[in-house]
C-alpha cells in the first residue's frame, strides 16, 4: 500500500517508466502495475475480494505475454485489465425479456433509496416509447407517500398506476395489478417494491411470495452507483432469495466510480441492464460494459491512447524499418515517414502528456513539444532531394541554404535537423540486427526530434 | 470469468460475511458469548440497544478480528494483510486503513514483547476513537430558535431524517417547525406532512417545483412568529456534482441565515451507510458549498459498516452526529463515539 489514489498517476508513471523497454512482461513488473491497478479498483469501491480474483486472472494472464510493438509494458497490463474487466462486466444486454404470454411482469428490487420508485418511472417512459402498454404497480404500501410518488411520476409519462392504500399487503397489491392489466390489455407490469434491508427475512419472503404470485419474467436489483464494499452481500442475498435477472446502476449521473457494477456482476452472474443517468425521465440508458470499466479503472486517458498507438501503428512499416536499421540504411526518409506516423496520432504533446512516463524519459523534461516545430522538421526533409535524403552526408552549405529556403526555415533549423538524425540514426544503430529490438527503437524513435 | 469468480464466492463464503458468526467460530469462549445475550436481552439501556443494533456491523468487523487473533498466534505481515482485508471490506477505504494499519505496526511490536493480542485489539480501537475524535453533541441556539438544515445526495434518508428528528425534538418537549424544501422530489413533501403528523409538527409547504428558498423564509417567518424551538429544513436531495443545485442550496442558506441570526445551527449532511468511497466526495463537497457541520449516517443496520466515516473524519474533519440504526422513530440516535467503539469492540475489550 504506497499512497492515496491523488498521486496514482504519478505513480503508474513511476512503475511505467520502469517498465518500458522490455520484450515480455516480467512477474514482477506485472505485480508492480497491478499493485496500482488493485489500489485504483479498491478505490472505486469493487469489493475486496472481487478485487483480489481480478488481480490473479489478470497476473495469470499478463505474465510472459509478448509486448505488442505499438504499446509499452506498462499499456499492454493495463490493456489486458481494461478488456478483462469489460468481458467480466459481459456483453450489452439492455433488453428486456419479454414474456411470450403477456402480461410480462417486471418486478424492481433493492435496498431503501437505491431509486426503485424512480426507476419505475423510467422503465414506464422507455417501454411506452418502444410501443409497449406498460402498467405501473404500486407495492412499496410502506415508505410514507411512496404511492403518491408513483402516482406522479405515472401521470407524468403517461401510464396508469394501480395503487390500494398506505400499510396494506403488498402481495395482493400486486395479484390486484396482475388482473387489472389483463382485464384493461396492457401488456407489460412493472411493479415499484418497498425499500428493503436483504437481511430482513419477514420482507424477503414477502418478495418471495409476490414472485410466486405474478411469475415475473424480470427480477430486476435496483442498486446505487455509490454503494460499498455491501454491494456483494446485497447482491448475493437478493439473487439467492429471489433469482435476479439483471442490474439498474442508478446514479451514475454523479462521480462515483461505480466499482458495485463489478462487484454485483461477479457474485450474481447477472448483467447490468440499464443504468439511471439523471433524475429526468428519459434519464435510463443502456449500459456499456467497455465504458463502465473504464470509468471503474479511472485510466481514460491512457486508455485513449493505447487506442490511437495501436489504430496508428503500421506493422509492415515496422518490419521494414527492422531490415534498414539492420542493413543501416535508415534514411530522413525513414525519419521523416516516422514523422508523419506521428502526427496521424494525435497533437503531440496531447499524446506526450498521456503517455505515462514520458515526462522523465532522458532529456524530454526540458523540451517544450511544439506542433509547429514538428511541422518545420517535415517541410525541411520534404524540401530535400531524394539524394540528400537517402545520403545526407552530401548536404554541404549551399544545400543548406537551398533547403533553408524551400522549407521557409534557417540554416540552423537545417543544422539541428541534421544533427537530430544522426542522433537518431546512432541511436539505432546500437540496437543491432534484431527485430524486437528495431519495435523498441520504433517505440524510442517515434520521438527522434524531442530533445 | 463469471465462474471463476463465482468460485470464491461460493453460498457459504457469502454467508459467512452476511450473517453473524457463531460464537465458536468467531474464537471467542461460548460461556462468555452466552452471558451477553442474556445481558444485552435484559439491559434496555441505550448502550444495550445500541450494542445490540450494532451486534452485526460488530460481528462482522470485530467478529473476523477475533477470528484473526483466534486463528494466527503470529502477528507477521500476513496477518496484517488480513486485518488490512477487514477494514477495507467496511469501506474504511486504502488511505485510512493505511493509517490505522500504521498505527498497528507500532504496537505491534510492543505486543510481541510480552504483551498479548488483547493489547493490540485496544490499540485498533484507540486509533478508531483517535480518527473519530471527540463526541460532539447537535448544536443548539443560546436563545430562540435553533435552525437545522438537512442535506445529501439522493435517496440516503434525508426526509425520514427530517422526520426522526423531529420526532425527537418534540418528545424532549420543544416545538418544531418542518420546512418541506425539498420541493423537487414527486410527493417529497407529502411525505414530510406524514412525518409532521406523526411527530406532531408543524409543516412549512408550497406546492411541487416551489422555490426552496421561499419555503425555507416562511419556515423562519412561522418560527419567529410561533415562538418554534426547533426549524429542521428538509431539502432535495441532490448528487453534489450538479452545480447549479448546489447554488439552490447555497441560496436555501443564505435565505436562513439572513432571517434568523446565528443560523443555521447544524447542517446535517446525510450519508447512507452502504456507500462507499465517494462519500469522500459527497462529505467535501457539501461542505464547501454549505459549511456542513455534521453527518447522519443511516441505515447503519444492515450488513454495511459505515467505515467511510472514518475517512471522511480524518480527511474533512467532519464529525458523525447522528446514526440510524432501523426504522423506528427511535432508531436515530446520538453518535457517541466512544460507544460506537465500545459497541465494536465490546466482546473482546469486556473479555
Amino acid at each position: 500500500m504506497g499512497s492515496t489514489f491523488e498521486n496514482l498517476t504519478a505513480r503508474l508513471q513511476e512503475t511505467f517508466r520502469r517498465l518500458r523497454s522490455k520484450g515480455k512482461l516480467g512477474e514482477r513488473d506485472v505485480d508492480e502495475a497491478l499493485r496500482e491497478v488493485r489500489i485504483a479498483l479498491l478505490e472505486a469501491d469493487v469489493n475486496f475480494k472481487v478485487v483480489r480474483d481480478f488481480i490473479a486472472k489478470v497476473r495469470e494472464r499478463a505474465c510472459g505475454q509478448e509486448v505488442t510493438a505499438s504499446l509499452t509494458p506498462g499499456q499492454q497490463v493495463i490493456k489486458i485489465v481494461n478488456s478483462e474487466l469489460t468481458e467480466l462486466m459481459g456483453g450489452r444486454e439492455s433488453k428486456i425479456q419479454f414474456s411470450p404470454r403477456p402480461p410480462t411482469v417486471i418486478m424492481l428490487v433493492g435496498l431503501q433509496g437505491s431509486g426503485k420508485t424512480t426507476t419505475a418511472a423510467k422503465l414506464a417512459n422507455l417501454l411506452k416509447r418502444q410501443g409497449k402498454h406498460p402498467i405501473l404497480v404500486a407495492a412499496d404500501t410502506r415508505r410514507p407517500a411512496a404511492i403518491r410518488q408513483l402516482q406522479v411520476l405515472g401521470e407524468k409519462v403517461g401510464v396508469d398506476v394501480v395503487a390500494t392504500r398506505e400499510g396494506d399487503d403488498a402481495v395482493r397489491v400486486a395479484q390486484q395489478a396482475m388482473a387489472r392489466a389483463s382485464s384493461i390489455g396492457r401488456d407489460v407490469v412493472i411493479i415499484d417494491t418497498a425499500g428493503r434491508l436483504h437481511i430482513d427475512d419477514e420482507l424477503m419472503d414477502e418478495l418471495a411470495r409476490m414472485k410466486a404470485e405474478t411469475s415475473p419474467s424480470e427480477m430486476l436489483l435496483v442498486v446505487d452507483a455509490m454503494t460499498g464494499q455491501d454491494a456483494v452481500n446485497v447482491a448475493a442475498t437478493f439473487n439467492e432469495r429471489l433469482g435476479l435477472t439483471g442490474i439498474v446502476l442508478t446514479k451514475l449521473d454523479g462521480d462515483a466510480r461505480g466499482g458495485a457494477a463489478l462487484s454485483t456482476r461477479a457474485v450474481t452472474g447477472k448483467p447490468v441492464k440499464f443504468v439511471g443517468v439523471g433524475e429526468k425521465v428519459e434519464s435510463l440508458e443502456p449500459f456499456y460494459p467497455d465504458r463502465m470499466a473504464s470509468r471503474i479503472l479511472g485510466m481514460g486517458d491512457v486508455l485513449s491512447l493505447i487506442e490511437k498507438a495501436e489504430a496508428a501503428y503500421d506493422e509492415t512499416k515496422a518490419r521494414k524499418l527492422a531490415e534498414k536499421i539492420r542493413t543501416n540504411e535508415f534514411t530522413l526518409e525513414d525519419f521523416a515517414d516516422q514523422l508523419r506516423q506521428m502526427r496521424k496520432i494525435g497533437p503531440l504533446d496531447e499524446i506526450l502528456s498521456m503517455i505515462p512516463g514520458m515526462g522523465r524519459m532522458r532529456g524530454v523534461s526540458d523540451f517544450k513539444v511544439d506542433e509547429g516545430q514538428l511541422k518545420r522538421v517535415e517541410a525541411i526533409v520534404c524540401s530535400m532531394t531524394p539524394e540528400e535524403r537517402r545520403n545526407p552526408a552530401i548536404i554541404d552549405g549551399s544545400r543548406r541554404k537551398r533547403i533553408a529556403r524551400g522549407s521557409g526555415t534557417r540554416i540552423q533549423d537545417v543544422n539541428s535537423v541534421l544533427r537530430q538524425f544522426d542522433q537518431v540514426r546512432d541511436m539505432l544503430r546500437q540496437f543491432g540486427g534484431a527485430e524486437k529490438a528495431a519495435h523498441r527503437a520504433m517505440r524510442k524513435g517515434a520521438f527522434p526530434f524531442v530533445k | 470469468m463469471g465462474r471463476f469468480v463465482k468460485r470464491l464466492f461460493t453460498r457459504d463464503e457469502v454467508k459467512d460475511d452476511t450473517r453473524p458468526r457463531p460464537p465458536s467460530e468467531a474464537g471467542a469462549p461460548s460461556a462468555d458469548a452466552d452471558g451477553r445475550v442474556t445481558e444485552a436481552g435484559e439491559a434496555r439501556g441505550v448502550l444495550a440497544r445500541l450494542t445490540e443494533r450494532l451486534a452485526r456491523t460488530r460481528d462482522g468487523l470485530v467478529g473476523k478480528v477475533e477470528a484473526l487473533f483466534g486463528r494466527r498466534p503470529v502477528l507477521d505481515e500476513e496477518f496484517f494483510e488480513e486485518l488490512e482485508a477487514i477494514l477495507l471490506q467496511a469501506d474504511v477505504g486504502v488511505k485510512a486503513t493505511e493509517r490505522l494499519l500504521r498505527g498497528l505496526e507500532a504496537g505491534a511490536a510492543e505486543v510481541r514483547q510480552g504483551g498479548g493480542e488483547k493489547d493490540l485489539m485496544k490499540h485498533l480501537k484507540e486509533e478508531v476513537l483517535d480518527v473519530l475524535g471527540p463526541r460532539e453533541p447537535l448544536a443548539k441556539a443560546p436563545s430562540g430558535t435553533t435552525v437545522v438544515m438537512v442535506v445529501g445526495v439522493n435517496g440516503t434518508g434525508k426526509t425520514t431524517t427530517v422526520g426522526k428528528l423531529g420526532h425527537r425534538f418534540r418528545a424532549e418537549g420543544a416545538k418544531v417547525i418542518l420546512g418541506a424544501s425539498d420541493t423537487f422530489r414527486a410527493a417529497a413533501i407529502e411525505q414530510l406532512e406524514i412525518w409532521g403528523e406523526r411527530a406532531g409538527a408543524d409543516v412549512i409547504r408550497h406546492e411541487e417545483g416551489g422555490d426552496p428558498g421561499a419555503v425555507a423564509y416562511d419556515a423562519c417567518q412561522a418560527a419567529k412568529a410561533r415562538r418554534a424551538d426547533y426549524v429542521i429544513l428538509d431539502t432535495a436531495g441532490r448528487l453534489h456534482t450538479r452545480m447549479n443545485l448546489m447554488e439552490e442550496l447555497k441560496k436555501v442558506r443564505r435565505v436562513v441565515e439572513r432571517e434568523i441570526p446565528g443560523a443555521p445551527h447544524e447542517v446535517l449532511l446525510v450519508l447512507d451507510a452502504t456507500s462507499g468511497q465517494n462519500a469522500i466526495a459527497q462529505a467535501r463537497t457539501f461542505k464547501d458549498a454549505v459549511d456542513v457541520t455534521g453527518i447522519a449516517l443511516t441505515k447503519l443496520d444492515g450488513t454495511a459498516k459505515g467505515g467511510v466515516v472514518l475517512a471522511i473524519r480524518e480527511e474533512l474533519g467532519i464529525p458523525v452526529k447522528l446514526v440510524g440504526i432501523g426504522e423506528g422513530v427511535e432508531d436515530l440516535r446520538d453518535f457517541d463515539p466512544v460507544e460506537f467503539a465500545d459497541a465494536l469492540f465490546a466482546r473482546r475489550v469486556l473479555n
